[in-house]
């Protein structure tokens, strides 16, 4: 697959990797339509949140 | 233990859970194509989301010039990085066949991309227990 390469910033990475691993643990983690939709959300934030979190605290350390 | 001592004191055993087709069917098809087998299980949205999601994280991966894991690794975590990529099923397969995926280290994320396809078909791995849990009935 040569001919197509996509080149990714670390934040747009994270933010491909968050939204589609959420949408699978949501559908596979919970029984009703409703619940997989907070679920799925919900570990969506907490990608993005865990992300931003690391970032700003190798920044601190950086310092 | 408890339930094989009363077994054998009273003479009875419990007849086995019968195991139906689409319990073996429904996960092989949805290792193979991811979501496949929650679709085949009338599960069109759900199936459709898995599908999308895993073959999308997978190609993106591959996109960014991640590297694909042999079976014939040798190195510990090589044989790791394949159990992951193996779980993508036909994507994998496709993927080695065409000899894709040999990996760029010009490209600063290709190493995220490599992550992304051992990602992808550990969250096919997923996706396959609860197409087994459907087909079981432990699961709507």
């Amino acid at each position: 697959m040569g001919a197509v390469t996509i080149t990714l910033n670390h934040f747009s990475a994270a933010l491909v990797f968050a939204l589609f691993t959420s949408v699978v643990f949501g559908i596979t983690h919970r029984e009703t339509t409703r619940d997989m939709l907070r679920y799925g959300l919900y570990c969506f934030a907490m990608f993005l949140g865990g992300v931003l979190v690391a970032g700003w605290a190798m920044w601190v350390l950086r310092r | 233990m408890a339930n094989s001592v009363s077994e054998k004191a009273t003479g009875k055993t419990k007849a086995p859970e019968a195991v139906s087709i689409m319990s073996v069917v429904a996960p092989a098809v949805g290792w193979l194509i991811p979501g496949a087998g929650h679709m085949m299980q009338k599960r069109w949205i759900r199936g459709g989301l898995l599908f999308v999601s895993i073959a999308t994280l997978f190609l993106v991966g591959l996109a960014m010039q991640g590297r694909i894991y042999k079976a014939n690794g040798g190195d510990i975590l090589d044989i790791l990085g394949f159990i992951g990529d193996v779980g993508a099923g036909a994507l994998y397969i496709v993927t080695t066949t065409m000899d894709w995926g040999q990996g760029a280290i010009q490209y600063a994320t290709a190493d995220y991309g490599t992550k992304f396809m051992i990602v992808a078909g550990l969250l096919n791995f997923i996706a396959v227990a609860d197409a087994y849990h459907i087909a079981i009935g432990k699961k709507q």
